[in-house]
């Protein structure tokens, strides 16, 4: 056998074990009350504001700029609280949508990292017609 | 409807150029192909002639659509959608060229304006191979234009028109109805550049990063012409010099990139492994394995076959980045990729059209292409080359594959996503990646091609593996490099890491003498990989050291067994109040705004406790571009030879959407009246005319008179306001007094009668501006940028050696 093959032979077998432990690592996304199972371990939800609440995302930096509460309901319409141990970040009250990454304690969904929120606005890059449409119109 | 005011001429200009540049890429392609299959010599001649001539055409007609594109941008014709949609009046010169590529369509031009330049040069370099070179890049113009298109066939669209009017783009907005439209207030003014995009370097990085994307077609398209013409000798050494071009661009605008997101997007870094970030990383990674190859094969007649399967890659990877970052496939995963345009099919075909003919060429050719059947000796050099290119392919492929999960995810219906702990996730497979590579770089230099005398090559070798030990042993142990969140393993990688990446430098910098007897011209290669050591260098010391300045030590709120974790990076800093932070103090001073009213600027001094320097730190927050209200934050760093402090504003009064709810009180005083607050009471003790203090230096001819109105506090202290009631230009004015400490406003709104004047008060809350600020550390950050420098130096200096040797053996 020659060394190349020997060679592509590790590779191969690296490969193989670097992505059965890195798939062992994936998590799913989850809904909320798929979330509620799994208790304390990290899950990725998929969200939006709960608007039906009056105050949605309580975030008072006087007190402590590093704790943001908000309420989100999933597609299914489960609701939970999040918290988030740092400041809110910016446009979440027109977000359309928030991934959040964390993992739920009792019913309160915690998050303990600063990139375990993703913003979805409806316009971030500004190709979405409908909120140019509006835009348009309103002034 | 007759519309007034439109201004149609640019865009029946743009249109018949799109058109244009279509029809002419079309004839170039047909025109290159025969001009490849022609076998009688003056048949060849006469259809390259066409096809130069229409490839000509197609490129200046791309250059024109962009020209035409600025115009209606620039003389801010808002009746065009683009204009509309990307820009408006504010933006500087700068800004104003940066709203080209902020929408699809401009980036696609921008990558079709590139080709035009390359394949110019081609024209005049490639020779033989010209003709089927050509025929790929013409190829790919066709593509390029039906993507600015915007016509619909058989219900499909294809492409969009970026000369598209608004009135078309909203064909059902009632104020189209209205031939005066233009005149509403709606129309006077666009919608502006998205804030983030609104930095010096997104004027450059894009640019630079599409030459870069642009400039690994030609490596693609030479690699194509040799298994197409079954010439599997000579493309390789001509297309050297462009496969080092597109390693050095490409490098350059990823790099221009990270530098953009570190100065601008508050990402706290210059890399998140994002997955717009990730997919233009990949084709690097994949091209640079492939010059890598193509030097072995040149040397030693070695590695063709993956030579070409490299390049025939890398390019595929740089179509497949465009398609995730546009269809709109990655949103959930990526903080800036765009949102879906409608045209992915579109997408899809660009990506395939090119990877069926490609690969299937491939394989079909695959047996005839030549390989050697002795091995390579353990002691050669291109063995251990090639092993470090396989590496390079293997975390490229490792990479790409996880940041395709939303795809795998719509394949397969699955939904798969990387964990909380994003970076860590790729980090920990990549620092072995670069342990492997640090050393594979510090020794093959010092291997010879075919075979080396062991002796020499341990002789060569036992200085540099000295000094390196001493230097990352010195910075291991003297930098306190601690990073054990990921436990002792990985702090252990990191360590050995740190090794191996001093390695590559000294020892690529010592071959350039005990090698090369310091003949600098011919030391691009060892620069080059002086360059990845000292980027290496940089990345592991900065990601590892990185630390947060603001921690909060007036909330000490956290604890618990992961309270380490939960935030306590935002500082908050009410205005005038020196507060501690860890090594410093920090004081918010003031703010102030642009003239545009679009930034406030928040001036925050940074004092050092042990020498007690001072620097001001101006962040600032921009306001959001129409349609999207709020601000973003934009930071602002320090930058010291060995560190950066980079900071920016979390939070800020004027973010608020809930403004003051407290209302004024106005009560009657005459001199010496007392009025009560609900914290203590204020006495007017006299009332000033025509004052002259810091603030007015009114004359005893004008109508002004200061209240002097003495505070006193439950608490003991007394305090001083001084509102003032002044008259210019006829128009009756007052100016407000604050006193932080009692949240007090204090106005003087009126002059009742002669003896009592109106005196205002409001109590609120929210008086004291306060802001939350995060400050951070990036030790060695410049190791990074200095080392993507070297790379690229060494890129081009290999670059400029390879293209004077190819035009001497032209000549020869």
């Amino acid at each position: 056998m020659k060394k190349i093959h020997i060679v592509a032979l590790v590779a191969i077998a690296a490969i193989i074990a670097v992505l059965i432990s890195m798939m062992g690592d994936l998590s799913t996304y989850e809904t909320i009350a798929s979330a509620r199972q799994k208790q304390g371990q990290p899950v990725t939800v998929i969200a939006k504001l709960d608007r039906t609440v009056p105050n949605p995302i309580q975030y008072d930096p006087a007190r402590n700029a590093n704790f943001t509460a908000f309420y989100v309901v999933d597609s299914l319409g489960n609701k939970a609280k999040v918290e988030y141990h740092f400041e809110k970040p910016f446009d979440m009250e027109k977000s359309e949508r928030i991934v959040l990454k964390g993992t739920m304690k009792g019913d309160i969904f915690e998050i303990t990292r600063k990139d375990g929120i993703l913003i979805k606005c409806p316009s971030k890059y500004k190709d979405d017609p409908k909120a140019a449409q509006n835009n348009l119109s309103r002034n | 409807m007759n519309y007034i005011g439109e201004h149609l001429f640019p865009g029946q200009l743009g249109h018949f150029l799109l058109v244009l540049s279509l029809v002419s890429s079309v004839v170039a392609t047909i025109a290159y192909y025969r001009a490849s299959n022609a076998k009688i010599v003056e048949e060849q001649k006469s259809w390259r002639k066409l096809g130069r001539l229409a490839f000509l055409i197609d490129a200046i007609s791309v250059v024109l659509i962009f020209i035409v594109i600025y115009f209606i941008i620039s003389s801010h014709l808002f009746e065009y959608h683009y204009a509309w949609n990307h820009s408006d009046k504010s933006l500087p010169l700068g800004y104003l060229i940066s709203s080209i590529w902020e929408g699809q369509e401009g980036s696609f031009l921008l990558w079709a304006i590139w080709h035009g330049v390359i394949g110019i040069v081609l024209m005049k370099t490639a020779g033989k191979w010209e003709s089927p070179v050509m025929t790929v890049l013409s190829f790919c113009q066709v593509c390029l234009a039906t993507m600015v298109l915007g016509i619909y066939v058989f219900g499909l669209k294809v492409g969009s028109n970026p000369f598209l009017l608004t009135r078309e783009v909203f064909q059902d907005a009632p104020i189209f109805k209205r031939p005066d439209y233009l005149s509403l207030a709606s129309m006077q003014d666009g919608n502006g550049l998205n804030q983030t995009l609104q930095n010096y370097w997104m004027v450059i990085h894009p640019p630079i990063l599409f030459l870069g994307f642009a400039s690994t077609i030609v490596p693609f398209a030479f690699a194509i012409a040799g298994l197409w013409k079954k010439e599997h000798y000579g493309w390789t050494k001509i297309s050297l010099p462009w496969s080092l071009f597109s390693s050095a661009i490409l490098c350059l605008g990823i790099m221009m990139g990270a530098r953009w997101a570190y100065e601008s997007l508050s990402f706290g870094g210059y890399w998140a492994w994002d997955p717009v970030e990730n997919t233009s990383l990949v084709a690097w990674l994949v091209m640079v394995a492939g010059v890598h190859t193509q030097v072995i094969y040149n040397s030693t007649g070695h590695s063709l076959r993956p030579t070409y399967f490299f390049f025939l890659t890398s390019f595929l990877l740089i179509l497949y980045s465009t398609y995730l970052t546009r269809s709109g496939d990655l949103q959930d995963t990526s903080v800036h990729a765009f949102t879906g345009s409608g045209l992915n099919w579109q997408l899809r075909a660009f990506v395939f059209v090119f990877l069926l003919p490609g690969y299937l060429l491939y394989l079909a050719r695959y047996k005839k292409i030549p390989y050697i059947q002795k091995e390579e000796s353990s002691y050669s050099r291109e063995f251990w080359m090639f092993i470090g290119s396989l590496v390079l392919f293997l975390s490229a492929m490792f990479i790409i594959l996880f940041t395709s999960l939303p795809v795998v995810n719509k394949i397969f219906k699955t939904t798969f996503t990387v964990g909380s702990e994003v970076e860590f996730f790729y980090n920990r497979i990549q620092i072995f990646v670069a342990i492997v590579l640090g050393l594979l770089t510090a020794i093959s230099q010092y291997l010879r091609y075919k075979d080396t005398n062991k002796k020499t090559f341990a002789k060569k070798l036992i200085v540099p593996t000295l000094i390196s030990l001493v230097i990352s042993a010195a910075i291991s142990y003297l930098g306190g490099i601690n990073y054990d969140r990921f436990g002792i393993g990985f702090l252990a990688a990191i360590h050995i890491a740190l090794f191996t990446a001093v390695y590559a430098t000294v020892a690529n910098a010592g071959y350039i003498w005990s090698g090369l007897g310091g003949r600098l011209k011919a030391a691009g290669a060892s620069v080059g990989h002086v360059g990845f050591g000292i980027f290496l260098v940089g990345v592991l010391i900065s990601s590892s050291k990185e630390e947060v300045l603001s921690v909060n030590f007036l909330n000490p709120l956290n604890f618990g067994p992961d309270s380490d974790q939960k935030g306590t990076e935002n500082l908050t800093l009410f205005k005038g109040v020196r507060t501690d932070m860890g090594k410093y103090w920090a004081t918010y001073k003031k703010d102030s705004a642009d003239k545009f009213d679009k930034k406030t600027y928040f001036h925050i001094e940074i004092e050092k406790k042990d020498n007690n320097k001072k620097f001001t730190l101006v962040p600032d927050l921009i306001r959001n571009t129409k349609g999207q209200e709020g601000l973003s934050a934009n930071p602002a760093a320090k930058h010291y030879w060995n560190r950066d402090i980079f900071s920016y504003i979390t939070y800020a009064e004027v973010m608020n959407a809930d403004k003051d709810t407290a209302q004024f009180k106005l009560h009657p005083m005459a001199n010496g009246d007392t009025v009560y607050y609900s914290n203590g009471l204020m006495v007017l003790e006299k009332v000033i005319p025509n004052p002259v203090t810091e603030e007015f230096d009114f004359k005893p001819t004008d109508t002004a008179i200061m209240a002097d109105i003495s505070i006193h506090s439950s608490s003991g202290r007394t305090f001083k306001a001084n509102p003032v009631f002044y008259v210019k230009n006829n128009v009756v004015q007052y100016h407000m007094d604050t006193v932080f400490a009692e949240g007090l406003a204090i106005g003087l709104s009126q002059v009742i009668d002669n003896k009592h004047l109106g005196i205002i008060v409001k109590e609120s809350s929210q008086l004291t501006p306060f802001i939350a600020l995060k400050v951070l550390q990036f030790p060695f950050i410049n190791l990074v940028w200095l080392g993507t420098i070297v790379m690229i130096t060494g890129f081009i200096m290999s670059m400029v050696r390879r293209s004077k040797l190819m035009k001497r053996e032209r000549v020869a």
